[in-house]
């Protein structure tokens, strides 16, 4: 039986990937900060097949509180088959460019809290020498564009603290994946306008359930990003500057 | 996304501010204007519109709260779909004790209908199944309704057209089964005699009984059709059928209907004559059975840009008969034919809503590709058949009828209006009582 622990577990990519865990019969751990809607998610994934739920609340901007709960679901499960960090925020880019306090403090949600916790979580997956650490970063992370360069910059400090990551926990048998999913319909992007390459939450899921069983190292979801993003990144700076993205 | 906002006949268009409601704890957003509740927009007219106002997406209520194997009582928010509660009980020997013909409703808009299945005569509609809801109303109030407590808002929310506030969620019991497969078989009949005779003969031995008709041929062929009759089969059956794995889409919406009166007529006289022998026996899956349609995503894209209308009506037992072959005829010789009439009688199972469609009487419905007035003028003229037998027409799969023959097909109407929620308003409820 698989043992799942999920941080940000109220995040709708986060719920979708929970529910195909449990239709497994996995054993959760969740932690997110609005504990009415964690104890929700937590009956229904006890419907839906999951051997047992426990869950705990912690915003994770309270660094200081990590500790206890890290130490809680590793007391819980014993031991840890895969770790999914989902918790983030979009940033309000206006905001971000007229108060340096709104601009640190989105950047610790979305990347100094999930640096802090990969960092305390890897030892105990170097003692285990076995697990996958995933983490939600975006294809936002693989360039710095002026529509939302303050999620941006949080979400490329993600990839590449998980790439390096990834570097040293090889070595124990660890696999760390870095999930980049493009534009997804869920309560953070409910103001956007939806097309075509807009993604539903269970899509994502799937992909990251995959991307666990399979050891994969970084995925692009839906993988239609891969190319998209390539050419992006490709964009020399001189256009790039010119062009509204 | 933008198309969430339409109903499956794709007919008529309304223009309105959609929210997504995910949180069945917080109350519901204030909005300009008036508001109604959405589930899966599988209701064909105008019955889940609100043109000019606010949806309130329900589907994202989609959480299960309790499921105890042991009862069969089901707890769970209301948006959540019955195909998702069978993916999760039939595994475990139960079903759902009432099912309409597609499995992607939601729960709150199989109350908000009171929809209806094949069972009809045995288990009477979905809302009696219904243990308890809550509703919540754009004042705050949140009431726990069931036929004990606040038993007039219980009748009012059962078939009250998501007019009376938002069900969060409810409780179901669901019927046992031993396994996913049916059992039963499949008769011919030349002729609404045929029908009803059948119909006679099953409804005591079998829970599930509909026919398929023929209205595209006139004369000697008018009324014929294909009786089916189903139970759940035994836990094991002597074959057992594994559902179809693969499900087609319709890719695109075509510029024309693809439903016109050639391709009627073909596709009737060829369906008629699938059955080869006049009684035949059937082991199936339950999927095909119940949900042959849900097999082709988005089939309502054939009937083209301009979308389709349903037409659903009952006539009671002394007028089935005769009534039944007035509009059958009137179809047939209207050339508008239909590609997939449906046939049932109802039992006399009392529903449990104020404006619930279904009474005892035999029941038809039929899709017409729309082609505008003379769809329209048809449509008017089976109302006066219907209207002056004592019949009803469905409001779920309408978006055409007249206020005159609302009123005279719910005279609970106005007995109702007092429990619509001041915020709350529809398209269909403007259009059949302003
Ligand atoms: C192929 C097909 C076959 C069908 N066969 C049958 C059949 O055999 N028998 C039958 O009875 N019907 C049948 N229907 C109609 C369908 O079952 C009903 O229209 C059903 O109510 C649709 O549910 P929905 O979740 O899509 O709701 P919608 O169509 O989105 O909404 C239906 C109504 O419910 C209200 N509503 C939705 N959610 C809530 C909520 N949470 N709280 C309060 N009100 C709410 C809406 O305001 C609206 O009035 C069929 C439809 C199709 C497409
Ligand atoms: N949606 C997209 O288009 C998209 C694209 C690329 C990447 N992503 C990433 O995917 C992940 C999941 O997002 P989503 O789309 O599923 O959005 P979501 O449903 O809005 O989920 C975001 C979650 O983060 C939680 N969160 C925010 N701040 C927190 C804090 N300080 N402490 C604890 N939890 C906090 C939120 O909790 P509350 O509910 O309590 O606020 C919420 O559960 C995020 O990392 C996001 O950046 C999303």
């Amino acid at each position: 039986m698989q043992k799942v622990v999920i941080i940000g577990a109220t995040s709708a990519i986060a719920e979708a990937t929970a529910r195909l865990y449990a239709a497994r019969g996995a054993q959760l751990f969740l932690i997110a900060r609005n504990a009415t809607r964690l104890t929700d998610i937590a009956a229904d994934l006890r419907v839906r097949g999951s051997q047992e739920v426990f869950h705990a609340s912690l915003d994770v901007n309270d660094l200081d509180a990590h500790a206890h709960v890290i130490e809680q679901a590793w007391a819980a499960l014993g031991s840890v088959d895969v770790v999914l960090v989902a918790h983030g925020t979009l940033p309000d880019q206006a905001q971000c460019e007229s108060s340096v306090e709104v601009a640190l403090k989105e950047f610790s949600t979305n990347a100094t809290s999930t640096i802090a916790l990969l960092t305390s979580m890897a030892p105990r997956f170097e003692a285990q020498r076995s697990g996958v650490m995933a983490v939600i970063s975006s294809v936002a992370g693989d360039r710095g564009r002026q529509s939302n360069y303050l999620y941006g910059s949080a979400k490329a400090a993600v990839s590449a603290f998980a790439s390096g990551l990834r570097q040293r926990m090889a070595k124990v048998g660890v696999n760390v994946l870095t999930i980049k999913p493009g534009f997804v319909d869920t309560p953070m992007t409910r103001e956007f306008k939806k097309g075509a390459l807009w993604a539903k939450p269970d899509d994502i899921a799937r992909g990251i359930v995959r991307g666990a069983d399979r050891g994969r190292n970084v995925m692009y979801l839906p993988f239609f990003w891969l190319p998209i993003m390539l050419i992006i990144r490709h964009i020399p700076e001189f256009i790039f500057k010119r062009i509204k993205l | 996304m933008s198309k969430t906002g339409q109903s499956w006949g794709r007919y008529p268009q309304a223009d309105q501010t959609i929210i997504s409601i995910s949180d069945r704890h917080a109350a519901l957003p204030s909005v300009a204007g008036s508001a109604l509740p959405h589930g899966n927009g599988r209701s064909y007219g105008d019955s889940c519109l609100n043109d000019g106002g606010t949806l309130l997406h329900a589907r994202a209520l989609d959480r299960f709260i309790a499921f105890d194997p042991q009862t069969g009582v089901l707890e769970c928010e209301a948006g959540v779909l019955f195909s998702e509660i069978l993916d999760l009980v039939v595994p475990q020997g139960w079903f759902l004790p009432v099912t309409p013909g597609t499995k992607f409703v939601t729960v709150g808009g199989a109350i908000a209908n009171d929809v209806h299945g094949k069972n009809h005569h045995k288990a009477g509609t979905f809302g009696r199944h219904v243990l308890s809801l809550e509703l919540l109303r754009s004042d705050g109030s949140r009431r726990t309704c069931s036929p004990e407590h606040h038993p007039d808002w219980f009748a009012a929310t059962v078939g009250g057209l998501g007019l009376t506030g938002l069900i969060t969620k409810a409780t179901i019991q669901l019927r046992r089964v031993a396994g996913p497969w049916m059992s039963g078989e499949v008769h011919r009949f030349k002729d609404l005699d045929g029908f009803f005779r059948l119909s006679q003969a099953s409804d005591r031995d079998y829970e599930y009984t509909v026919a398929w008709i023929d209205c595209a041929s006139e004369g000697n062929a008018l009324g014929r059709g294909i009786f089916t009759r189903a139970n759940h089969a035994p836990a094991h059956p002597d074959s057992r059928p594994t559902a179809p794995s693969r499900r087609l889409r319709v890719p695109f919406t075509p510029p024309i209907s693809l439903i016109n009166p050639l391709s009627l007529r073909a596709f009737n006289t060829l369906y008629y004559h699938r059955q080869r022998e006049s009684v035949g026996h059937l082991t199936m899956h339950y999927e095909p059975h119940f949900y042959p349609l849900d097999g082709i995503g988005d089939w309502n894209r054939i009937y083209g840009p301009r979308g389709f209308m349903q037409y659903q009506c009952v006539v009671p037992p002394t007028r089935s008969a005769d009534c039944m072959e007035t509009l059958v005829k009137t179809i047939a010789a209207s050339g508008e034919g239909s590609f997939l009439a449906v046939l049932k009688q109802f039992g006399d199972v009392p529903s449990p809503g104020l404006l619930s469609f279904p009474r005892p009487g035999a029941t038809l419905a039929l899709d017409f590709p729309n082609r505008g007035p003379r769809t329209l003028a048809l449509l008017d003229r089976l109302d006066d058949i219907v209207a002056n037998a004592g019949g009803a027409v469905y409001p779920a799969k309408d978006a055409r009828m007249p206020g005159k023959y609302f009123k005279h097909y719910f005279p609970a109407w106005e007995s109702f209006s007092p429990y619509i929620d001041p915020k709350f308003s529809s398209s269909f409820w403007r259009r059949v009582t302003e």
